[in-house]
């Protein structure tokens, strides 16, 4: 028998150069915080490691994952990406169709079962029964559920999959939900972004790969070393924001000047995600160093903690959309008046103890 | 002073005074107490003045980035005050149980006694105008402990969970926050979430403090027994000896 393919094999067959896959690797490397050493290790994984097939499905999503993941940064990373999945499943960008491409899931989850990672975009509605997302003639809940019972891993690729994202923003008509609330018993990485920044979801993949095992996961399941600081904190305008500097709005001159938007709604200081860091589209920008907020994409339920243009959270129940500086503004004086009013009551009550008291004694002499 | 009618005014002595005289002052408030009381004061004025300009900073200033560090110097006088706030709540956890019996007050309600909630309803009434005198209490009277523990003591913890949660997002793994608090991270999700209750946090202890000044002032003047002055001295004075 003919030995496995490995990475490597499936990358010299495209035509990339040796060199072009060791700069990959120290790239790789790099980008998941490792010291130079490793770039030979994972250089080493690709070579002798046999494929591991990624079976990726598309639930309710709008395939922005994809599209990030295929505009990775460096030319091989898109290329290992796509001949690693057109040649298993991927019902986007796979030349197969039909029953031909649905025949492949069953193959790879008969012949690697438990050894294969299922790559999960999107996510599955579940009123009633799962009609609002069908794949393949079936609820898309199914397939995921049997897909994922028999990988070794699954990744949960974007805010989709994640945390629901906008198909499950309030009032959620679908109930779509994220994919750990129909999966269990299975490592679930979640990669979150509305699209995670392509060399992160490829840094993920490749770590898996080198080590063999799910690279070191935050409370919420994240990749630590892509997920452990906030935009705030390594963002290049954090000294305007120490400063206090602002934006006060969106054409004036300290917008011109690159100060800090906090004032009109930024929301990387509760973000977590390598924005500032990595960038994106070749390390060209990211939202802020384009002028623009960040609206704190890859954060759960981030669709329902705007208004994207403010800094504190609207609460839609109480008003149109109200602050809770608004509201509590409101309560204290509300209070504030109250206690005057009580005050005053207060008051006439002693008047008339007194006077009260005052004839008592009379009566008495 | 005291009057003889005959000979007029004779100085007060306390060594021959009528012993008989009825004991109208108790010792309520040990000292650790009102120091902690006093310090909490100006770590809340603190931390609420700050908070408010962290949540809706104070208009820009202009120069050099490098020479400017107004809303660092804000944030930085919060995370004091902070901290001054939370060592201050364990001591004072700590003294509720070496101290008197008053300076438990504030931790617990007597939820399962019936009694208790029957005085609530009391001074409820009495707030309400609808009970003529009021009664004699040497420590908080029973709504105002029901006040204190839901709107103070509550409140507070929320505040320094809170707090130091977010705390922890600055200061990442490995700090004592991150260690202590990062839990409040993961359970809260998107952590805008913590910003806005913390900032309802604020508006809740700011309601308390003014609820809390006005009845101060009002017992002070209204009720029989003495109250900002039993904050200074310790000391509970009653105006009258009736039971």
């Amino acid at each position: 028998m003919a030995r496995e393919e490995t990475f490597y094999d499936v990358i010299r067959r495209q035509g990339i150069s040796r060199r072009s896959f060791l700069k990959f690797c120290s790239l790789t490397a790099a980008s998941m915080g490792l010291g130079p050493a490793f770039a030979d290790k994972i250089a080493n994984a690709m070579e002798v490691k046999p494929r591991i097939p990624v079976l990726w499905l598309h639930g309710l999503e709008c395939t922005c994952c994809s599209e990030s993941f295929i505009r990775s940064a460096h030319p091989l990373v898109k290329d290992v990406v796509l001949s690693m999945l057109s040649l298993d499943y991927d019902d986007t960008i796979m030349a197969a169709a039909g029953h031909q491409a649905e025949a492949i899931l069953d193959e790879i989850r008969e012949k690697y079962r438990g050894k294969y990672i299922a790559a999960i975009e999107g996510n599955p509605p579940l009123n009633n029964d799962g009609m609002y997302c069908i794949v393949g003639g079936r609820p898309f809940v199914e397939q995921l559920k049997e897909v994922c019972n028999d990988a070794a891993a699954v990744i949960a690729w974007g805010s989709c999959a994640s945390w629901g994202c906008v198909q499950a923003a309030k009032p959620n008509p679908t109930n779509a939900v994220p994919i750990d609330k129909v999966i269990s018993g299975k490592p679930i990485i979640k990669v979150p972004g509305c699209p995670p920044i392509a060399e992160v979801m490829t840094g993920v993949v490749s770590y898996i790969l080198t080590f063999d095992r799910m690279p070191e996961l935050d409370r919420q399941g994240r990749p630590a070393m892509y997920y452990g600081q906030r935009i705030h904190d390594k963002c290049y305008r954090r000294p305007h924001f120490d400063a206090g500097q602002f934006v006060e709005a969106w054409d004036d001159e300290n917008a011109r000047r690159g100060y800090c938007l906090y004032k009109v709604g930024c929301k990387g200081p509760t973000t977590y995600n390598a924005c500032s860091t990595v960038r994106w589209n070749d390390g060209v920008s990211f939202p802020i160093a384009s002028g623009h907020g960040c609206i704190g994409c890859s954060e759960d339920g981030f669709w329902d903690k705007g208004p994207f243009y403010q800094r504190l959270s609207g609460i839609p129940q109480i008003g149109i959309e109200s602050t809770a500086d608004q509201i509590g503004g409101t309560l204290a004086t509300a209070a504030g008046v109250a206690v005057a009013a009580h005050a005053g009551a207060s008051a006439v009550k002693r008047l008339r103890m007194k006077s009260a008291e005052t004839a008592a004694e009379r009566e008495r002499v | 002073m005291t009057m003889d009618l005959k000979q007029g005014p004779v100085p007060f002595n306390p060594y021959t005074a009528n012993p008989k005289v009825s004991r109208t002052s108790y010792y309520i408030y040990e000292a650790p107490v009102r120091l902690w009381h006093w310090i909490n004061v100006v770590a809340i004025l603190v931390l609420c003045i700050t908070g408010y300009f962290i949540g809706a900073p104070l208009p820009s200033v202009g120069g050099e980035a490098t020479f400017t560090f107004v809303m660092g110097y804000i944030r930085m006088a919060h995370f004091i005050a902070g901290y001054v706030l939370a060592v201050g709540f364990l001591f004072r956890i700590y003294w509720g149980f070496v101290g008197n019996k008053h300076s438990r007050e504030i931790f617990y309600i007597p939820f399962w006694r019936p009694n208790w909630w029957r005085e609530v309803v009391f001074e409820a009434r009495w707030y309400a105008f609808l009970a003529p005198y009021p009664k004699k209490y040497y420590g908080h009277n029973p709504l105002a402990q029901l006040a204190m523990f839901l709107m103070f003591t509550c409140m507070t913890t929320l505040m320094i969970v809170t707090g130091f949660a977010m705390y922890a997002e600055g200061a990442g793994p490995g700090h004592w926050s991150h260690t202590a608090f990062g839990w409040v991270i993961g359970l809260a999700g998107n952590t805008q979430n913590l910003h806005t209750i913390h900032h309802y946090g604020m508006w809740a202890i700011i309601l308390f403090v003014i609820i809390h000044i006005y009845a101060a002032v009002r017992e002070d003047i209204m009720s029989r027994q003495s109250m900002i002055s039993t904050m200074v001295s310790g000391e509970r004075m009653f105006k009258d000896d009736a039971p």
